[in-house]
């Protein structure tokens, strides 16, 4: 009875399935080109290098977004969650400061950067158990903390900013503004990141129980995959993410307020989805990721670069392109 | 009131499967048929065709001498055809009323006639049999019941032919026997009714005519009374049904027991369950939908709270608290529930075959290379056909996919394997290899155990069989004494 499938849809289906995993690349360059015809500011190194720094805080927070999301999970936290680290290490660095390692400010730093990975693993340990132990849906779990977190750094703010003291702005502000070989620090963590992001989704047994939960979490389960684990893990990693995001944010600015990394959570998910990473799981990719990350970016880039449509308009044109891609990728399944 | 239907030539495919070839038979009104088939036959496959839920790649059906192609099932309806699902399609939270009239409501002033509603559904319930209140919600009802609503349902959108797809599967033999007096009475109506069913015997008491089906085609008809059961199966099977299973090789007279579960509960499904199996000892377990069977074993491994049991492997007392327990300590359970239990559809091959034993490829980066190599073998071994070895698992037939199940689940090289409904949905020459494989497994010197719903598969294949109902062991019989007649007899109760 089963007879062999033929050659042809075969062939197409394939041919098919690189078009996706090259469609956002191919997006990318039609709108660099765009770019640079419509102002010639635009494919200058400068300016390339400050639309990938900029990247940087979304996109490595996508990347641990694209775990969760693989894993048939979301996380809607992760812009309060950037916000609540941003006070703590500023807080603990301040209170190191002025106290007693006010000789080091090196090692204040240090520690500060340290509360801030260990406070996203945590966060996102939690959240991750919560999900699997306490059996709540991601999406109700992490809505709970967006509000949490937020309201926790409001309040320790006090309603305003909290800014880090002159002289250890001065020592770690070359974490945000320094560069290597010409290439700013946030750069190359980014590049670092996603190239461990994706060498761990696509080559290690973690990555690939990632996509058996997201692709059929019963199977997994039948398959004697420590599906609670995992999801935790996806979870925590993201945080751990969300932590490095924030060590490279604060030095930028050198405070948070009630509004540091508000909507990073959507800007975060839309980079995952324009992506080609499926939003109910089991299919994507970190590459497609970091790609849609600079995609969002680069739109922003060109219009505040050109005045054909106003930069007000900006999440407007964002949100068509990421409804525009959906509809490209709809036909997939 | 009544309704001819014949089809002529009728072929379906999907994709590149062809499921139904050239398809003709005519039923005549106010009958009772037979569909019978094994699972993969096409019986459903050409049910869903007359009931409007899929639509014929070729060929002409005739509904009283008009040609007719449903588009869809409603459009089925308006012609007095309606098809009685296995898995009941019924809004459980809405109540029996609003179930009845789900899509054609009576409405006043453009508003919902409750009243009325209510009023014509206590009709229909009558007519059935069922004494229930119409405002009563459906998740209320047990499975019989449900059925019952199923066929007002029918009613009430006056249905003049009936397909009925293995209505007893969950019914007691009590509720099955008033089942079929009401089935009688339709028929007397003049209502022609299509009853799919596994059991011979049922099928002997209730049809007037059987309809053979067998990979995808039509075999035969013929009057119920003029075939017996053996004669049934072997047209079912296309063969006579003993060259379908390897020669039965016993377990060695030495050979140590290598699992033992004590006194098993598991709450709402099992009271108390012991049994044993040997080194090459093929063990099978029967009983009716709903016996506690599937849930037993999901308990044993894990995937089910459980109230009491202790477990030995190789006489070592074991711990089995999730199936990854179960897997390092050499028990492998594959559910009978491929698309949604056994494999990722969505996934390669390769993916699917190492999923459970990654930690042999990764070092800490997966070898894909050794993943490509034991797919290979398993595709050798398992004799799994496939064009591509890169394909998803969703392109293989069903048969290939579950050969590749099943290389999934020995894969971690189990010393005791169970398997849920090892050859369910596929066709019968992929069987014939699942069963010789099962052998082969026994003769390794694994313990296996195999659950079945197709007698004849436990009869033919297994060296002792344990029946059980409502959640209960009821005996285990030797090979010597399995026959139909034992194995209804104990799962049933009427022994």
């Amino acid at each position: 009875m089963p007879l062999a499938p033929t050659e042809t849809p075969r062939a197409s289906l394939r041919w098919l399935g690189k078009l996706h995993a090259v469609g956002p690349l191919l997006g990318l360059l039609v709108l660099c080109v765009a770019g640079t015809l419509l102002n010639s500011d635009f494919a200058t190194f400068d300016n390339m290098m400050n639309v990938l720094t900029r990247t940087a805080f979304i996109g490595i927070i996508a990347v641990g977004m694209t775990f969760v999301i693989m894993s048939g999970g979301i996380d809607l936290s992760v812009g309060s969650m950037a916000a609540l680290i941003a006070g703590s290490m500023i807080l603990l660095m301040n209170k190191l400061g002025t106290g007693t390692l006010a000789a080091h400010p090196v090692a204040v730093v240090g520690l500060g950067i340290t509360l801030a990975l260990v406070l996203g693993a945590v966060f996102g340990a939690i959240h991750g158990l919560l999900i699997t132990r306490g059996r709540i849906e991601p999406f109700i779990v992490t809505l709970g903390t967006l509000g949490i977190f937020r309201a926790v750094l409001t309040w320790l703010a006090d309603g305003g900013a909290l800014t880090l003291e002159n002289t250890l702005t001065d020592v770690y502000s070359p974490v945000y503004y320094g560069a290597v070989l010409g290439v700013p620090i946030p750069v190359w963590i980014f590049v670092l990141v996603a190239l461990l992001g994706a060498l761990l989704l696509n080559r290690t047994a973690f990555g690939r129980h990632v996509q058996a939960i997201g692709s059929n979490e019963q199977v997994a389960r039948y398959a004697a995959i420590r599906v609670d684990l995992v999801k935790t893990l996806t979870h925590a990693l993201l945080g751990l993410c969300v932590g490095i995001a924030t060590l490279l944010y604060v030095p930028r600015l050198g405070s948070a307020t009630p509004t540091t990394g508000l909507l990073w959570e959507l800007e975060a998910i839309a980079a995952v989805v324009v992506g080609g990473t499926a939003l109910k799981g089991g299919e994507g990719r970190v590459f497609g990721t970091v790609i849609g990350a600079i995609l969002l970016s680069v739109i922003s880039n060109i219009l505040n670069l050109t005045s054909i449509i106003s930069v007000y308009l900006n999440a407007a044109v964002q949100g068509g392109v990421i409804i525009v891609v959906a509809f490209l990728q709809r036909s997939r399944r | 009131m009544s309704l001819k239907i014949r089809f002529e030539q009728i072929s379906k495919r999907f994709g590149p499967v062809e499921v139904l070839h050239e398809v003709s038979f005519g039923v005549a009104p106010g009958r009772i048929y037979g569909l019978l088939g094994e699972n993969g036959a096409g019986k459903s496959t050409l049910m869903k065709i007359l009931a409007g839920y899929e639509q014929a790649s070729a060929g002409q059906l005739w509904v009283d001498d008009h040609a007719q192609t449903f588009t869809g099932p409603r459009q089925a309806e308006a012609n007095g055809i309606v098809l009685i699902h296995q898995e009941f399609n019924l809004a459980e939270h809405l109540s029996i009323a609003q179930n009845i009239f789900l899509g054609h409501e009576i409405k006043r002033h453009g508003l919902l006639d409750d009243r009325a509603m209510h009023a014509a559904t206590r009709h229909y319930l009558d007519q059935v049999g069922l004494s229930a209140d119409p405002a009563t919600p459906v998740r209320r009802l047990i499975v019989a019941e449900k059925q019952l609503v199923e066929i007002a349902k029918a009613l009430s959108r006056n249905a003049r032919l009936l397909i009925m797809d293995e209505p007893t599967a969950t019914l007691t033999p009590g509720e099955t026997e008033r089942l079929f007096t009401l089935m009688r009475k339709l028929r007397a109506d003049g209502v022609t009714l299509l009853y799919i069913s596994h059991k011979l015997d049922e099928v002997e008491r209730i049809t007037d005519e059987i309809v053979v089906m067998r990979d995808g085609r039509f075999v035969t008809r013929a009057p119920t009374a003029s075939v017996t059961r053996q004669q049934m199966a072997n047209l079912m099977v296309g063969r006579d049904v003993s060259e379908l299973f390897p020669p039965r090789l016993p377990p060695a007279t030495d050979a140590p027991e290598v699992f033992a579960v004590n006194h098993l509960k598991v709450p709402g499904w099992m009271q108390d369950l012991s049994f044993s199996v040997r080194a090459g000892e093929i063990l099978g377990f029967a009983g009716l939908v709903g016996a506690g069977r599937t849930e037993a074993f999901e308990a044993i491994i894990g995937l089910r709270a459980r109230s009491g049991g202790d477990f030995a492997i190789n006489g070592q007392p074991v711990r089995l608290n999730n199936p990854r327990a179960a897997m390092r300590h050499g028990l492998t359970y594959l559910s009978e529930d491929r698309k949604g239990k056994g494999l990722h559809v969505d996934l390669g091959l390769r993916q699917n075959l190492t999923l459970m034993t990654l930690e042999r490829y990764a070092h800490p980066l997966l070898d894909v290379a050794a993943e490509t190599a034991a797919l290979t073998r398993a595709v050798h071994d398992f004799g799994i056909r496939t064009g591509d070895i890169n394909s998803k698992a969703r392109m293989l037939s069903g048969g290939n996919q579950q050969k590749l199940a099943l290389a999934k689940f020995l894969h971690p090289d189990p010393k005791v394997v169970v398997l849920d409904e090892p050859t369910r949905g596929v066709d019968v020459g992929a069987k014939r290899d699942i069963y010789f494989l099962i052998q082969a497994l026994a003769q390794q010197g694994r313990a296996v155990i195999v659950i079945s719903s197709e007698l004849l598969e436990l009869i033919g294949l297994c060296h002792r069989v344990a029946v059980l109902r409502g959640g209960q062991l009821q005996t285990t019989l030797d090979a010597d004494q399995l026959t139909e007649e034992a194995l209804i007899g104990y799962a049933t109760g009427t022994h």
